[in-house]
Parts: C-alpha cells; structure tokens; sequence
C-alpha cells in the first residue's frame, strides 16, 4: 500500500520553480494595469479641469453671485442653493433609508413576500434614468402639491432617486455583521432595539457611510432630474420654496447655453469634484469616528 | 463504528436514572421535545429531567441534534430561519415554549457559550457593561464592581485590569472564552447552556474553562454539549446520549454519568463510548 503510493507520487515530474510559470503575476500585473488605468482616468480630469479652470478659482468666485448669465461673477447664490438642495434630499433619504434598511435586514426573515417586493422595487427604482424621476418630480411635487420649481421640489425629487442605492448599500453593511453577534446579544438577552443601536449600527457603519456617501455622490453630479424641479434661477434662494440651481445644472449651462462661459464652467466643475471628494472622506472620517466610539470604549 | 441495526433503536429513550433524589429536584423538564428545521427534522419526541444544580453532559455523534436541544432552553432556536419547535419545555415552573413566555427575562436567567467565543467587538469592560445595564442591573456607577467581580470569578481580572478599555478581540481564544463566561455570569443566572465551550481552544486553555465549568457545580445548573468523551466523563454528574435514527437526533439513554459510561444499558451507547475511545 505504502510502496503503492510512493511509487505512484515519484511518476511525476519535479515541478519546476522557475517565476515566469508563476500564474499569479499574470493576475497580479493585470490587477496593476487596471488600478492604473482607474487612477489615470481620475488624475486626468482632475488635471484638465485645473488646467482649464483653476485660473478662475479664487475666494471671490466661492463667494460672488454669478452676474451676465454666469461668465462673470462666482457661484455664491449656486453653493448656497446646491447645500440646501443636498440637504433637503439628505434629511429625507438618509432616515428613510436607513430605516428601510434595519427593516430589510433585521427585522423580517429571509423569503418574506413583502421584503422581496420592496427589495426588487428598489432594485428596479436604482435602475430608472434620472430624468424619469424629473419629470415624476415635477408632476408631483411641483404641480401637483404645488410646490412650483423650488428647492425643496428638487431636494424631494432626488430623495427618491437616491433612496434606492441608499437603502441597499446600507442593508448590505447591515448584512455584512457577523450573526455571531446577534446570537452572543440574543444569548444575553439583550433586546434587538439595544443589539442594534449598540452593536449592530456600529459594526455596519462602514456600509451605512458608503450608502450615505454613494447617495450624496449621485445627488450632487445629477442634473437632469433638477432641471424641471428646482429649476435654474441663479439668484441667491430667499427659501426652500425659491427656485435654485445647484452646481451641476450651473455647468450645463455655462457649457451649452451660454457663449464665453466655458472658462466659468470648468471652474465650477472643480468645485464640484472638490467638494465630492470632502464630503468622502468627511463621512468616512464621521463613520470610523463613530464606529470606534460606540465599539472600542466605555 | 459500525453498527447501527435499527432494531437496536428502542421507541423510548432508556432510563438509567435513579429517580430524582429531593437533593437534586429536576429544573428543566422536557416532553415529547422535537426541533424542525425546514423539513429537516434535528431530534425528535425528546422527553427528559434535568436536575438542579447538576452538570448535565449531552454527548453523541454531529447532528444528531444537541446543540438544537440547547437552543430550546433560551429560545435562541427563535433566531433560527424556518426553525419550528413542538412539544413542551418547563424550566422551574416557566412554559417556555408558551408565546406569552418573557423571552428576554428567559434568557437572563439561561445563560450560553458558544462554541466559538464570540465576544461583542467593543471593549473588554462593555462586553460585560452591555447586557448589565441592558437589563438595568446596575447603574452606571456600580457597573465597575460588578464588572470586577464577575472578572475575578472566571479568573481573568488579573489578565485584564489593567486594559479593561482595550478590544475584546485582543484576548487570546480562552481569554475570549472565559469574557463569554463572565458575561453569562454576570447576569446571575440559574441554568448555563454550554455548546463546546472548549472544542476550539488550546489543550491548555481548554483546561481552564474546564476548571472553571467545574467550578460552577452546585451554583449553575450546568448543561454541556461535547465531543470530548474524556471531558464529559471527568466534569458531568450526569450524562445524555442522543444519536441520529432515520434522519432525526434522537435521545437513546440518559442517567447518572458513571452508569452511562461504566455500565451503559443501550448496544448504541456501548459501541459509541467504546468505539470513540478506541
């Protein structure tokens, strides 16, 4: 038996440890090629956007009203007016979503009719061009509850449009926490309203801030689903029922409508990756913040 | 292991129990106890006493339905998707099973250990804090005490006290398993539940908690899930031995732990005790 096995083992040849036959590196360069790719994408269009606008960014330009359709002036009143907007969408979306989330998640046992309707709903809603949702925005918060074009229209409109993603990514990090937890917290008899606040919303704080962050992403570069709800008047909003336009639209517009105002537009485009990329790594900075407060002390 | 005649599979579990002595008053009770997963039957028409005060040891082969049998005792079966269980379940005079039955009160006073330590990702003295002022034992202010107590009493205080506000996580496997234990103990309860506590840690740390269990004989009432014969035969006064019969965990014998491994009356129980120990 023993001879058997032995015999059989030496049939083979000795393997060869040479590193060109090694398969990992042809996994590993492709890995490199692509990362890079990624970040040269990235870096370009940062690059071209200082090139093109930097010129243009001065504090005066974060702080003046656009004057002679936006080729002067800064983008004071459009700043104002996108945080009111962001902050509209955000105050609904996050709670909202968040809360489906736990429900999703914790609550309801896997293969529950009504969580499977709910979650192939989103998973459909994630999926409509936002410009249907501008124009389901329009009929229904402007027209219908005659809200007209204002902020809070176009705040609402991107709620909705963003709750999809929002939801899904925050159920998924809620998924992702060990079950583990719940049965060590079930086992002391912790309640699930405590289980969650304490253990399960900590752990899934990660997920929680990519959904938040994901939604903010996508609510901050949307234009299409503002034009008809918020509309584009570049006055600095009095209200949430004023009219406002946020940064995104200001761009199209510089870009398509108005002659001379491309060197404007670019600028206005570097604000918006700017702030993209604070409002990142703000909530991350928040969520580990918050994650290491509830979990690692007393 | 060879045999498993199915003539040899009685319809009712032998009995080698002497009858409860007033000493040792039966705590848990259980009748005609069976657990479904699915269509997955895990043990079935389970009917048993578990004595106060006792080390009881549930031994025999994986799935045949100890660890769900455990889950019964705090309703953590509850937890488990598509899990149904029947029959009834009497702990000291509480219908367990009942929809009325407190389930978090239940689970304070029934305590349990995984198989794999699973301390909560937050410090060492808030996986201890957590569930204390959860149930509003104590107050923020007297939280410490009982926190050092219930350290001293698994003999970790000394490791410990002086990274209390440390991750639990940077315990070794039976510090971790030990923390598990003071939070179980902390709550004062009746009954531990105790699912392998020692199946995945070190030889040494392994007779730690073992000491430990030991230690706890006559204060808890203490029901274990092992696979470790050996263990089971030095740390339980009595002894349980379930085994899987046409798809189902089944109890075949249960007794006073001696008799189960010395003098076993079930064919099944022999070959089982003989064939692991060989």
């Amino acid at each position: 038996m023993h001879d058997q096995a032995i015999s059989w083992h030496a049939a083979w040849p000795a393997p060869r440890l040479s590193a060109r036959r090694n398969p990992d590196r042809f996994i590993a360069i492709t890995a490199w090629l692509g990362a890079i790719a990624v970040t040269t994408v990235f870096f370009w269009i940062v690059v071209d956007l200082i090139r093109l606008g930097g010129a243009q960014l001065t504090p005066a330009f974060i702080t003046n009203a656009p004057t002679s359709a936006g080729r002067a002036g800064g983008i004071g009143s459009v700043l104002v007016s996108t945080a009111l907007i962001l902050g509209v969408c955000l105050a609904v979306s996050a709670p909202l979503g968040i809360a489906t989330a736990i429900l999703l998640a914790e609550f309801t046992r896997e293969g529950n009719r009504y969580c499977t309707a709910i979650r192939r709903s989103l998973d459909t809603l994630a999926g409509v061009p936002s410009i249907v949702f501008g124009l389901f925005g329009y009929a229904f918060f402007c027209v219908y509850l005659r809200m007209g074009f204002s902020i809070l229209s176009g705040g609402l409109t991107l709620a909705c449009m963003v709750l999809p993603i929002l939801t899904r990514t925050a159920e998924q990090g809620l998924r992702s926490v060990p079950d583990e937890y719940r049965y060590a917290a079930a086992a002391v008899g912790m309640t699930r309203t405590q289980t969650l606040r304490q253990l399960l919303l900590p752990a899934a704080m990660p997920g929680l801030v990519a959904g938040v962050v994901l939604g903010v992403g996508r609510a901050l570069a949307e234009t299409a689903a503002l034009l008809y709800t918020s509309g584009y008047a570049d006055r600095m909003p009095s209200s949430l029922a004023d009219s406002g336009r946020s940064l995104s639209i200001h761009i199209y517009d510089l870009a398509m409508n108005v002659p001379g105002g491309e060197p404007n537009a670019y600028a206005t485009a570097l604000v918006l990756v700017g702030l993209l990329i604070a409002i990142n790594a703000t909530a991350v900075w928040l969520g580990e913040r918050w994650t290491h407060r509830k979990l690692s002390t007393a | 292991m060879t045999m498993t005649p199915d003539t040899l599979i009685p319809t009712k579990p032998v009995a080698v129990t002497v009858p409860p002595r007033p000493d040792h008053p039966p705590i848990i009770r259980a009748e005609n106890l069976s657990v479904r997963y699915g269509d997955h039957r895990a043990f079935d028409q389970v009917t048993w006493t578990i004595a106060r005060g006792r080390i009881t040891a549930l031994i025999g082969p994986s799935g045949c339905g100890k660890t769900s049998f455990l889950t019964c005792l705090n309703r953590l079966a509850d937890l488990v998707p598509r899990c149904s269980v029947a029959g009834t379940l009497d702990i000291d005079g509480m219908d367990v099973l009942s929809a009325a039955t407190d389930v978090i009160a239940l689970r304070r006073r029934v305590g349990m250990i995984f198989q794999k330590p699973n301390p909560f990702p937050v410090s060492i003295r808030r996986n201890i804090a957590l569930p204390l002022l959860d149930h509003r034992l104590c107050d923020r202010r007297t939280v410490d005490d009982h926190i050092e107590r219930t350290l001293r009493a698994v003999g970790l205080w000394g490791e410990v006290k002086d990274r209390l506000n440390q991750s639990a996580f940077c315990l070794s496997g039976g510090q971790q398993q030990r923390l598990c234990l003071a939070r179980a103990l902390a709550l004062k309860p009746d009954i531990l539940l105790l699912d392998e506590p020692c199946s995945a840690l070190d030889p040494i740390s392994s007779g730690v908690v073992e000491d430990l269990i030991v230690s706890l004989r006559g204060r808890y009432t203490v029901v274990i899930v092992t696979h470790n014969l050996a263990q089971a035969k030095r740390i339980a006064d009595d002894a349980a031995f379930f085994w899987l019969d046409g798809g189902a965990g089944r109890l075949i014998e249960h007794g006073p732990c001696r008799s189960v491994f010395e003098n076993p009356a079930h064919p099944l129980t022999r070959a089982y005790i003989h064939g692991a120990r060989g």
